[in-house]
Parts: C-alpha cells; sequence; structure tokens
C-alpha cells in the first residue's frame, strides 16, 4: 500500500480487570477498502469497535484517522474528524419521522456548537440530502413514516443511511445482518457492497460468514482478544488457526459454496 | 380593574416562569425539580440592586445573568447524572437556596425583603411589561424549537447516546438548556419581586418549583400552547377560586399524579388526540354502516 491508511489500529489492548479484551491488536485500513472484522463470540471485535469509536479507552495502543490520532477524543469530537458508526441495536429517534432522522444526521455543520445551531433554523438542504441517502440505501418509501412500527429490515437501513448523512470517511458497521433473513441480509449484505464501491471505506462487523465472504476484500480475525489472521478471505479462511478457533469444516463448506478445497493446509 | 390587572401581571409572571422551565424540561428533556431556585435567585438579585438604588430595568439583565450563570453551574450536575438522579440533584438545589438565604442577614434572612423600590411604571404598564416579556420568551420558544437547536434538544431528551454518535456535542447543549432557562426564570423573578413588593426565602422553595412544574405538565411538557394555557390557568385558579386557593397544594399534586397517568403529553396531548380522532372519523364515514345516511347529505 503506498497511500496512507484511513484507519491505523496500532498495538491496542483494552484490560477490564484482569480480563484481557482485546490484546496487542494492530492492523490498518487502506481508503476505499471494504473490510471485515469477524471472530467468535467473545473474541474482542465489539470491544475493538468502541476503542475506535472512543466509548471505551484502551489501556495501551493507538487509533488513527487518516492524519489524526484518535486516542482521548470524546465519541462525538472523534464522529466530527470522520467516523460514523451504525450501531447493531437500531436506535432511530422514534418521535421524528425517518427523513428527519437523516436529516438530523445531515445538518452536522450546523450542530457543531449551540450557538451555530441557535442561529440556523432552515434545512432545505438537509432534507434533500436526507433524501438522497434514503435512496441509496433504498428506503425512500418510508421518509414520511415514523420508525416506531416499521420492519426491522428497514430500521438497519434508516441506520446506516444516518450514518452515511454525517459523510464520513470511515464507516464502521456493527453487525448490520444480525436478525435479519436471508434473503434481506444479502440484499442489505448488496446495499453495503454498492456504498463501498461508490468510495466509502467500511470496517463491517459480522456474523454472518457466506456474506462477509461475498462482499468483503479482506478480512481480520480476532479470537481470545488477539488478531490471529488477516489477508484477502479465502487466504485467511484456509488458514488452519482461523478454522480452529473459529469455524467448523461445516461452516467453511457453507461459506465457500460448498466447494471446501484444502489449500490451507498448504498455507500451514 | 385593578384587581384584573394584578390577576394578568401574576399570570404573565406565572406563564414566563413556566416557559422558562419547558425549555429545560420540555425541550431538552432534562428533569428540575428546583426551578424556583432561579427564579429566586433572580428575584433577590433585582430587589437588592432596586434598593442599593439601581433603576429596575437595569437590574433585568443583571437579574439574568446571575440565574443563568448558576444555572450553568446546576447544569454541569445533569453532565453527570440522567433523569431520576438529576431530579434528586436539582431537588437539592432548591433546599439549598433557600437554606442559605434563611441565614444570610444581608438578604433580609427570614423576613426576606420588602419596600422593594418601584420600577417608574404603573401597574397597567407594569402589566403590559410583563406581558411583553412572557409573549417575547414564547416567541423564543417557538424560534429555537424550529431552530437547529430544538432538533439536538429534541434528540438529546430521547436519546443522548445516540446523538453523541451523530457527533452532538450533547454536554454543551445540556449546558446551554440550562443558562437559557434559568436566566429566563431570573427575569421572572425579577418581575415577581417587583410585582408583589415583598421576597422572602419561603417563596422560593421546593413548592414554588412542584407548582410551575405541575404548569409544565398540566400543559403539555414541550408544546408551548399548552404550557402557555397550563401556566395561565393554574395561576388564575387560586385567585379565583377561595377553594382553590385553601387546596393549592392537593391539586397542584392531584393534577400532576391525573395527567401523569392519564395524559403524560398535558391537554395540548388531549386536544392533539380529539383533533386525530375526529379526522379520521370524518374520512372512514363512506365506508361504514352510517354511509347511506351521509350518502344523501353528500351526493
Amino acid at each position: 500500500m503506498t497511500a496512507q491508511p484511513m484507519l491505523q489500529v496500532s498495538g491496542v489492548s483494552v484490560q477490564f480487570g484482569g480480563l484481557t479484551a482485546v490484546d496487542n491488536v494492530s492492523f490498518s485500513v487502506p481508503p476505499g477498502t471494504l473490510l471485515g472484522l469477524i471472530g467468535p463470540n467473545g473474541a474482542g471485535k465489539t470491544t475493538l469497535m468502541r476503542v475506535i469509536t472512543g466509548v471505551v479507552q484502551a489501556t495501551t495502543g493507538s487509533v488513527q484517522l487518516e492524519d489524526d490520532r484518535l486516542d482521548g477524543l470524546a465519541v462525538h469530537q472523534r464522529i466530527r474528524k470522520g467516523l460514523a458508526l451504525s450501531q447493531q441495536l437500531v436506535r432511530p429517534f422514534r418521535e421524528i419521522s425517518v427523513i428527519d432522522n437523516v436529516a438530523l444526521a445531515a445538518g452536522s455543520r450546523h450542530t457543531r456548537t449551540p450557538l451555530t445551531a441557535l442561529l440556523h433554523r432552515k434545512r432545505d438542504d438537509e432534507l434533500r440530502v436526507a433524501h438522497a441517502m434514503l435512496e441509496r440505501v433504498g428506503i425512500a418509501d418510508y421518509a414520511q413514516q415514523r420508525p416506531g412500527i416499521l420492519p426491522l429490515g428497514v430500521l438497519k437501513r434508516l441506520e446506516m443511511a444516518r450514518a452515511l448523512a454525517l459523510q464520513p470517511k470511515l464507516l464502521l458497521l456493527d453487525e448490520p445482518l444480525a436478525g435479519l433473513n436471508s434473503k434481506e441480509a444479502h440484499a442489505l449484505a448488496s446495499t453495503i457492497q454498492d456504498i463501498n464501491r461508490q468510495g466509502v471505506t467500511i470496517v463491517l462487523i459480522e456474523h454472518n460468514l457466506g456474506e462477509v465472504m461475498r462482499i468483503c476484500e479482506s478480512l481480520v480475525v480476532l479470537d481470545n482478544g488477539s488478531l490471529i489472521a488477516s489477508g484477502p478471505p479465502r487466504d485467511v479462511m484456509s488458514q488452519p488457526q482461523v478454522r480452529a478457533a473459529y469455524l467448523g469444516g461445516d461452516t467453511i463448506a457453507a461459506a465457500q459454496g460448498g466447494t471446501e478445497t484444502l489449500t490451507g493446509d498448504a498455507h500451514a | 380593574m385593578a384587581y384584573e390587572i394584578s390577576l394578568l401581571t401574576s399570570m404573565a409572571i406565572s406563564v414566563l416562569f413556566a416557559l422558562s422551565l419547558n425549555l429545560i424540561t420540555g425541550l431538552c428533556g432534562q428533569i428540575s425539580l428546583g426551578h424556583a431556585a432561579f427564579l429566586g435567585i433572580g428575584a433577590y438579585t433585582s430587589a437588592m440592586l432596586c434598593k442599593a438604588g439601581l433603576p429596575f430595568f437595569a437590574t433585568l439583565p443583571a437579574a439574568m445573568l446571575t440565574a443563568g450563570l448558576v444555572g450553568a453551574v446546576v447544569g454541569l450536575a445533569s453532565l453527570r447524572v440522567r433523569a431520576d438522579f438529576l431530579a434528586i440533584t436539582t431537588m437539592g438545589v432548591v433546599f439549598l437556596f433557600v437554606g442559605i438565604v434563611r441565614q444570610q442577614d444581608w438578604l433580609g434572612g427570614e423576613l426576606g425583603i420588602s419596600d422593594i423600590p418601584p420600577s417608574g411604571l404603573d401597574k397597567p404598564g407594569f402589566m403590559m411589561l410583563a406581558i411583553v416579556l412572557a409573549a417575547a420568551t414564547a416567541g423564543l420558544s417557538v424560534y429555537l424549537k424550529k431552530s437547529w437547536m430544538g432538533r439536538v434538544f429534541n434528540g438529546i431528551a430521547e436519546d443522548e447516546d445516540t446523538m453523541r454518535v451523530l457527533g452532538i456535542d450533547v454536554p454543551r447543549y445540556k449546558l446551554a438548556a440550562f443558562a437559557i432557562g434559568t436566566a429566563l426564570a431570573g427575569l421572572a423573578g425579577a418581575l415577581y419581586g417587583q410585582h408583589f413588593k415583598y421576597i422572602g426565602p419561603d417563596s422560593f422553595g421546593f413548592i414554588e418549583s412542584i407548582s410551575v412544574l405541575s404548569m409544565v405538565v398540566f400543559g403539555g411538557i414541550g408544546s408551548i400552547p399548552g404550557v402557555i394555557f397550563g401556566a395561565a390557568v393554574l395561576s388564575a385558579l387560586p385567585a379565583w377560586f377561595q377553594f382553590v386557593g385553601d387546596y393549592k397544594l392537593l391539586m397542584y399534586g392531584g393534577l400532576l399524579f391525573l395527567m401523569m397517568r392519564f395524559s403524560p403529553e398535558g391537554m395540548a396531548g388531549i386536544v392533539r388526540r380529539l383533533f386525530r380522532a375526529r379526522r379520521p372519523h370524518e374520512t372512514r364515514k363512506p365506508d361504514t354502516a352510517s354511509a347511506p345516511r351521509t350518502k344523501g347529505i353528500h351526493p
């Protein structure tokens, strides 16, 4: 990689009391990449994500977004530097319509400080951006509805549209496919791939391996808090330590569409 | 006539005071059970400065500034605690205020301050001043609600963690809400002292804090017309009916309970539901059993 990485995670460790949740993890995300962050339950994926967003402070190590070191910044300051997060549990504002939810995020230049927010009223531009974002994720038909009664698939896309409306350099997606049926998951994964192709760098945490293998350009695998493999999906999946830690033979067969090969043994 | 003028003046002051609490509790979602302390800070600031020889109008900005500054400090507490803990913290503030003022001889101690120098306005003039300031506060509230600040407040009231993820500096917005709301309460306090010509520590205690909260809840938390209505009605009732005056606390407490139980959105919520209930009913009519009857009327 000649280009400067969009995201650089360097030697991050997180300890909760005596428990090491993340142990000296380093990886980088080149601009324009769709990177999958995977690992079994309890591997430390969510903790690592929280270190990146600033909800959890790393015990050691540092996180850098392009030229900006994020260490010590509050969540909202990191968002202002160009991060955006689509949360695992959808949390739309239920009192306002779908498009108002997205417009609220799109108004970030007005909401930087209370004073600028007080001095601005108009939001024609933000509504236009919001509409474009809803179209981008395919839920423009729901623009005027309240999120309360909408299906989970729509709310997941709303969460993503809201994150995109911040016009982030890097989009973090925390299990966007969780809770969806296979058809919905497939469609949303394709949408994620489209968004990435439009130039947004994405880090995707996901349990749905089939979709991860299908859309991600590279993977980072965590197990017990440590990084055990990284690289192109097929190379990573064929490594024995990944299979041992995370996959059964069955899962790999499913992930590779039943064409399980033994290339992994060659690497070992 | 003098009675009506006096009543209208105190109604306008109540409306202004309730709107100031609505900014914090209604728009930004931060509960305060100690709002009367800021009414008191404004009243004492204005009264002391009047006694020191300043003209009444010059004391208004001072009252707002003092109350707003203390309000911002109390707002700092809201950054650490939420919901029920914030309620208890703000309740502590009002007890603290009354406790401190009682012990201060230079503030009149238990006896309070009487003989506050006149404002220079006659009674109808002062009434107009109170009404104009209450209307200006209502205008500010309406503007604020439709500005980006209002949209952010609304989001913080519903889910502040998600607002952080949208890049919002939640603590600064909460402090802004407290500073604006308490400064306006200070303004109401300055008018209060001038209107009643007497202030004492007990005028600004916990009971007053609950009274103003009842006005906001009765009218409809967050609804500006609702809060104006609630404050106007609840401040006039005790004057109109001797019975209500005697049982003021019982009535306010009862209303607070009934509203939270049956219409958490207050009178504004009831009105909204009435309108919503009527509209679909009209459009549904042709499909229902009553259709044949209406057919004759609208062929």
